[in-house]
């Protein structure tokens, strides 16, 4: 099953909200955490989410629409 | 024979073996080159430096590659020139610039392909690839044409002519329609999917290594010691880690005596998220997208941005965000007093120095170092309307007129 390893950023109105939750229930992946630093005003998650390359890209787009950032867990590829 | 003893997690500290990895499978660190410092303490010495070859691997004890197998087109040992016309401008006596654009393709990027290139030859891979809007492009290019190497150049298809054949010039470059977020997907994808040796993906815990060579060449280009201060463009944040790694290493094997150096972030306003997380006393830099002049800085997501907040913190350093007007400026004013055409990274960078300076941040007798990490040959789009020129007609009068300003008799 195709996964992606992903990191997470959110903005401070976004920390109480369970983001993680919502997306293995509103989409058919498998979310697994594997890092994360969370404090009452920044956040960030660093996990792996397994499921179909549709599915997957679906739920990313879907945190983002949330107000959260979604970031390659390699940073940017593009380099000057 | 190299010194390598694994591959570790900066994370959580697990060891891998040397493979083309680079992120640990538990806690999804990222990995980095561990070296057998006792092994190299006892074959390496300011003198077995020097008689090394004028290039990178003159350092090779440190580099997780022998020179006896490297790709080699001359990368490191560039000029660090006194920059005396420049520090009186800013009433700094003691100023020093590193000037990179001096290696083969024009930029720092040469020392990390070099390692990189050299390890793809190590692990068998025939291909080497990279994504890049510019330096990167054409040191792949050239390090993948002199290893023999197929050669993936991944370019957005709107880049500016110059930058497209300056790569071009060394073997295949594809063009991709799309913007930056598309490039980043597509090489992310293929870098999963493909055998290759891509330079910043799998070759990048090697890569990497490459600079801290320029920590090394700081310290022996100013006689074995450190500088008190050094001032770095910041991207991705790994230069900014490696040039402090490469000098905590040469002070470990008592190559020099301490390197109490600090560590000082520049970034251009639209692009900070490193500085800005430094300036806000946050521990990790919030991704942004990108908005500046200087391309070459233009990463929003910085994959070291943390470690180069906490070294700026831990050596008390700096993180400064110059507005996106002073760069070209700086660009102008480097050229005139040291001679020296900077790509925009380093107007960003003598921006930062001048403001460095005038807030007392650096002494005017302290020594410092100014990082140039590429030329300004490649981006001449950005100093176009800074720059003046004058037209005259073939005719002494008119020189005397337009040039001199000299009454015609």
């Amino acid at each position: 099953m195709p996964f992606r390893r992903v990191k997470f950023t959110f903005k401070t109105e976004k920390i109480q909200s369970p983001v993680i939750y919502e997306l293995g229930h509103k989409f058919d992946v498998v979310t697994n955490i594997r890092r994360a630093d969370i404090d009452s005003e920044n956040g960030w998650v660093i996990l792996e989410i397994e499921g179909t390359v549709d599915e997957i890209e679906r739920g990313l787009e879907w945190v983002r629409e949330q107000g959260s950032d979604v970031s390659s867990l390699d940073g940017d590829i593009l380099a000057g | 024979m190299t010194n390598v003893q694994s591959l570790r997690c900066k994370e959580c500290g697990r060891d891998y073996p040397q493979e083309p990895i680079y992120v640990c499978d538990f806690c999804f660190g990222p990995l980095e080159v561990n070296y057998d410092y006792d092994a190299i303490a006892k074959n390496i010495s300011r003198e077995s430096i020097q008689d090394g070859p004028l290039t990178i691997w003159r350092y090779d004890e440190l580099l997780p590659a022998s020179r006896d197998n490297a790709v080699n087109i001359g990368a490191g040992m560039t000029p660090l020139l006194k920059a005396d016309n420049l520090g009186k401008e800013l009433g700094l006596n003691n100023l020093w610039i590193k000037n990179d654009a001096a290696n083969p393709t024009h930029s720092f990027k040469d020392r990390v392909v070099s390692v990189a290139a050299t390890k793809a030859v190590e692990f068998d891979f025939d291909t080497i690839a990279c994504a890049s809007t510019g330096n990167l492009a054409g040191a792949t290019a050239a390090h993948g044409a002199k290893a023999g190497m197929n050669t993936m150049v991944f370019i957005p298809a709107d880049l500016e002519r110059g930058k497209i054949l300056g790569a071009a010039i060394f073997g295949s470059v594809v063009l991709v329609n799309g913007n930056y977020d598309d490039v980043n997907r597509l090489c992310s994808e293929l870098g999963d999917d493909r055998r290759w040796a891509f330079v910043n993906i799998n070759m990048r815990p090697y890569y990497a290594e490459g600079s801290k060579s320029i920590g090394y060449e700081l310290a022996e280009q100013l006689g074995w010691h450190a500088p008190k201060h050094v001032v770095v463009p910041v991207a991705s944040g790994s230069l900014f880690t490696k040039v402090y790694k490469g000098l905590q290493e040469f002070a470990q094997l008592g190559l020099i005596d301490s390197a109490d150096t600090k560590m000082h972030i520049a970034q251009p306003f639209g692009c900070s998220p490193v500085a800005k997380a430094f300036i806000e006393g946050q521990a990790y830099p919030k991704p942004v997208v990108p908005d500046t002049i200087a391309k070459s800085l233009a990463i929003g997501s910085p994959a070291d941005g943390m470690y180069s907040v906490s070294i700026a913190n831990k050596t008390g350093g700096s993180g400064t965000i110059v507005p996106e007007s002073e760069i070209a400026e700086c660009m102008k004013l480097l050229a005139e007093t040291e001679g020296i055409f900077t790509e925009t990274a380093g107007g960003v960078v003598i921006s930062a120095l001048r403001r460095l300076a005038r807030e007392g941040v650096i002494g005017p007798d302290e020594e410092t170092v100014a990082l140039i990490t590429g030329t300004g040959l490649k981006t001449l789009e950005a100093i176009a309307d800074s720059v003046k020129t004058v037209t005259i007609d073939p005719t002494v009068r008119s020189f005397d007129e337009v040039v001199t300003g000299a009454p015609v008799s």
